[in-house]
């Protein structure tokens, strides 16, 4: 099979196994990757993944560009980023259809109402998740309650609060880093 | 032609200044509903119960869920299905710039202690976006601020779903049966109470 399609393929397996992104993805990143098809060892695939999440985008996008482009180039990273994203494509743009015609109906209109409170608790706790490994003094604290305040009560854009908290980052380490 | 190439401006912005996976893009969703008007705080949490829900990351997800909703009212099907085309090329369209770029210098990028000095600050400010989303989904869901102009009214709290969200935090986080189940069982469970007591 053309390595380009069995790339796409591969990739686009992965993203439909994939139930969240994130690190429910590094399991089937594993086994079809590093076991199966050999496009990367598993210490290159942990460097991909950590690296994945300190730049820009989601975590399972720039795994696979990385991987990807490891292994066959610019247009490796293209066709693995692609395939990733492929069946979210298929599978929402099915449901969002459904939805949109049916949500007219009252008990559709119910269920979602219900659906709301909970999408709320699946936020607290993915914010409290978060938290443990976020605030780990005073001054992340000082940031994460800025951030928050300032995002619920001013327009601002999140990029502004993103390059805030980057600079802030930066500074209180490397100043705090002379005493 | 104009709508489809906001739509990916904004999606190529979300890519570019998220940082990480899961809800990390929830908060640009909602600031671009204040901006674009393209689709309700109720439509979003909406999405965030069928990102869940549904196979793939939840952002490329939610980009696919709002760009089919975008494009729908352009004239149907096909202006939907090229709207979610579009949204989620512009999500990724900067990741993969980055990343290329990144790629060819790996290793002095992921030990340069400048880049671990900017999460120390980016990853509580990160929470404090979701937060500030999740209160924004609090308002939808659980609290009408329409009814809180003349005072405090209990009309304007839906008792019936802080009850249910009390019990499902409870089944997330305290019973140790429950709180390992994947999160569509708690939104089934949910939609069911919904229907039964009418809420929405």
């Amino acid at each position: 099979m053309n390595i380009y399609l069995d790339m796409f393929l591969t990739f686009a397996r992965i993203g439909g196994l994939t139930f969240g992104g994130g690190y429910a993805m590094l399991p089937i990143l594993q086994h079809e990757v590093v076991e199966n098809k050999k496009w990367a060892t598993e210490e290159e695939l942990i460097d991909y993944f950590a690296i994945g999440q300190c730049t820009p985008g989601i975590i399972a996008v720039n795994t696979a560009t990385f991987i990807g482009q490891k292994y066959k180039g610019i247009l490796g990273g293209i066709v693995a980023t692609l395939g990733v994203v492929f069946p979210s494509l298929i599978i929402i743009s099915l449901l969002a259809g459904m939805i949109e015609a049916f949500s007219h109906i009252a008990w559709v209109q119910h269920a979602f109402g219900g659906i709301r409170v909970c999408v709320c608790v699946l936020i607290f706790n993915a914010v409290t998740k978060l938290l443990k490994k976020a605030i780990i003094d005073k001054f992340t604290f000082v940031i994460f309650l800025a951030v928050t305040l300032g995002s619920c009560f001013s327009n601002l854009s999140p990029v502004i609060f993103v390059i805030f908290a980057a600079v802030a980052g930066i500074m209180i380490k490397t100043l705090g880093g002379k005493k | 032609m104009m709508l489809y190439l906001q739509l990916f401006y904004e999606f190529f912005k979300t890519g570019l200044f998220t940082i990480g996976g899961g809800m990390a893009t929830v908060p640009f969703l909602y600031k671009m509903s204040d901006a674009t008007g393209w689709f309700t705080y109720n439509d979003l949490a909406n999405m965030i119960a069928v990102g869940e829900s549904t196979p793939g990351p939840i952002g490329v997800n939610m980009a696919t869920y709002v760009g089919f909703v975008t494009g729908i009212e352009q004239g149907g099907l096909p202006f939907a299905i090229l709207g979610a085309v579009v949204a989620t090329l512009g999500l990724i369209t900067p990741s993969i710039i980055v990343i290329l770029i990144i790629a060819a210098f790996l290793k002095s990028f992921k030990d340069n202690q400048y880049v671990g000095f900017a999460f120390y600050g980016l990853r509580p400010a990160s929470a404090g976006l979701i937060a500030a989303a999740g209160i924004s989904v609090i308002q939808s869901a659980l609290i009408f601020p329409e009814y809180f102009k003349d005072g405090f009214n209990p009309d304007g709290i839906n008792w019936i779903g802080c009850a249910l969200a009390i019990v499902l935090w409870l089944l997330t986080n305290k019973i140790n049966k429950t709180k390992k189940l994947h999160p569509v069982i708690f939104i089934a469970f949910s939609a069911i109470i919904g229907i039964v007591f009418s809420m929405g």
